[in-house]
């Protein structure tokens, strides 16, 4: 599974870095998305899906 | 079908009024009929309300809008009159891109990671008020001690606001919340408020600290009118909300003994705890209201151009389709994804900051009080009905 995240739409609402914070991060700058891990191990791709649904914005996809 | 319109007054402190709930059983969209005369909608589905919240093709500009309940049609006909000239830098009532350039100026210091670095000055402040608390001796008002006083350091410490100069606003927006209030006294609350915090710009730009409203002024981007209307925004949206979560909050879990204990009894609780509190509680109960900016169909429902759609959250998050059993309040479940803070562009800026003051707040209430009990019967519990953000008006407790 990949991730993708659009910083341009972010809008820094951090729902993605509390949900999965080993897959999500945000910029110091302006509180947008950073994505850690672009593939998420196994272990955490529940995590990083829930996130995706989660993200208000429409920042976050699932890359088949 | 007749139309329906938003009724405030409610059954069960809190539930959200029957006839809501109701509607909700028959379908996610109703035809409304706004306080203007105006024929519009009422969401009152989780998957719709989401849907109408993430779609751009809604706006939130000031110039669309028709008041969902009879209170706000006076203030409605003023904002008109003023041909709806809000402060500049009020973000809330823009569409992007022009409210991206705002909001980016401000994520950076509501991230996550920046709400835990503050959450040992949350934890002095919120020991700090429950020292007061348990001096004052019982029984006590916990809003006056505890729910308002917390939020209330918090935001104007990250603002820059001096703390003894509250009473230059605190009077003021509890005239903004008020139902009831006229239309001028509204403007006239807003007028004070912003000259207020003009003048604390012009303080900042003289003499800088280490605050947020003094790093909007160092960085140049916004000018002094902008950056009061973003100030205004933090202040009153940061210091009600909360207040009213850690009041309401307490009191469901008050009614709630078995919850309670719960909570107090394992601190791996609290964060879960939190979000079904937001959930069950959803204090934000009229609006947000959206209109569309062409015909958008939502569920198999054709909104048309033009016409407004005010989204029920309380009722939307009790969904069962999204929420099993919604009606109860347990603090174990996954309570995720609750549209207390909204969603989409506009989902709440301080959704972080209230996060950690709750998790902070209510396990060291509980600490501090293990016997803490309500100090009159329920009945006797003033409920705010007649605030636009909802809650108890005072919570006596003893212990
Ligand atoms: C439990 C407490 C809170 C609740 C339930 C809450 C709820 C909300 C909701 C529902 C919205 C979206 C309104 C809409 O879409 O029309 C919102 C936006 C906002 N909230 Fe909160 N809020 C809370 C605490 C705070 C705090 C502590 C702050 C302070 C910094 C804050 C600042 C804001 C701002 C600035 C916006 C506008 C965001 C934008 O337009 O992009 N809120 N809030
Ligand atoms: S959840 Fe979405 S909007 Fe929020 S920070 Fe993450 S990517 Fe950005």
């Amino acid at each position: 599974m990949k991730i993708k995240a659009d910083t341009t739409v972010c809008i820094g609402a951090g729902m993605c870095v509390l949900t999965a914070p080993e897959v999500f991060d945000q910029s110091e700058d302006d509180g947008t998305v950073v994505l850690l891990q672009p593939s998420p191990p196994a272990d955490q791709e529940a995590a990083a899906r829930r996130a995706v649904g989660l993200c208000p914005s429409g920042a976050l996809s699932v890359v088949p | 079908m007749t139309d329906v319109t938003l009724t405030t007054a409610r059954q069960r402190p809190f539930d959200p009024p029957d006839e809501l709930a109701e509607l909700r059983k028959r379908g996610p969209i109703h035809r409304m009929t706004y306080a203007d005369g105006h024929r519009g909608w009422l969401v009152t589905g989780y998957a719709a309300a989401r849907a109408v919240l993430a779609d751009p093709r809604f706006s939130n500009r000031p110039e669309h809008m028709h008041p969902p309940i009879p209170a706000r049609l006076e203030l409605s006909n003023e904002l008109r009159e003023h041909e709806f000239r809000l402060p500049p830098g009020f973000f809330l009532r823009m569409d992007a891109p022009e409210h991206t350039r705002y909001r980016r100026l401000l994520t950076g210091q509501f991230t996550v990671r920046r709400m835990k670095q503050l959450e040992s000055r949350i934890e002095e402040i919120t020991e700090a008020c429950l020292d007061r608390m348990e001096a004052a001796g019982r029984p006590v008002d916990l809003v006056e001690h505890f729910a308002l006083p917390i939020p209330s350091l918090v935001i104007c410490e990250l603002l820059g606001v001096p703390y003894d100069e509250r009473g230059r606003f605190q009077d003021d927006s509890k005239v903004l919340f008020a139902l009831d209030s006229r239309a001028e006294d509204v403007v006239g609350a807003m007028t004070r408020i912003s000259a207020y915090l003009y003048g604390l710009v012009q303080r900042k730009r003289a003499e800088p600290a280490d605050d947020l409203l003094s790093g909007l002024v160092a960085g140049g981007e916004l000018n002094d009118e902008e950056l009061t209307g973003v100030a205004f925004l933090l202040l009153v949206a940061g210091h009600e909300t909360t207040a009213n979560m850690l009041g309401l909050g307490t009191y469901a879990l008050l009614a709630n003994p078995g919850q309670l204990a719960a909570l107090r009894d394992d601190s791996g609780l609290v964060d879960n705890a939190v979000e079904e509190l937001l959930r069950y509680l959803t204090i934000i109960h009229i609006g947000p209201v959206r209109t569309a900016l062409e015909d958008v169909e939502i569920e198999g429902t054709l909104i048309g151009r033009g016409e407004a759609v005010t989204l029920s959250l309380p009722v939307a998050n009790r969904d069962p389709e999204r929420f099993p059993d919604p009606d109860r309040l347990d603090v174990t479940r996954p309570a995720g994804g609750h549209l207390t803070f909204g969603h989409g562009i506009h989902q709440c800026l301080g959704q972080q900051l209230a996060r950690t003051e709750m998790r902070v707040g209510y396990p060291a209430l509980l600490r501090r009080f293990p016997d803490l009990r309500l100090a009159v019967s329920p009945e006797e519990v003033p409920m705010r009905s007649d605030m636009s953000i909802y809650g108890v008006h005072r919570l006596p407790v003893t212990w």
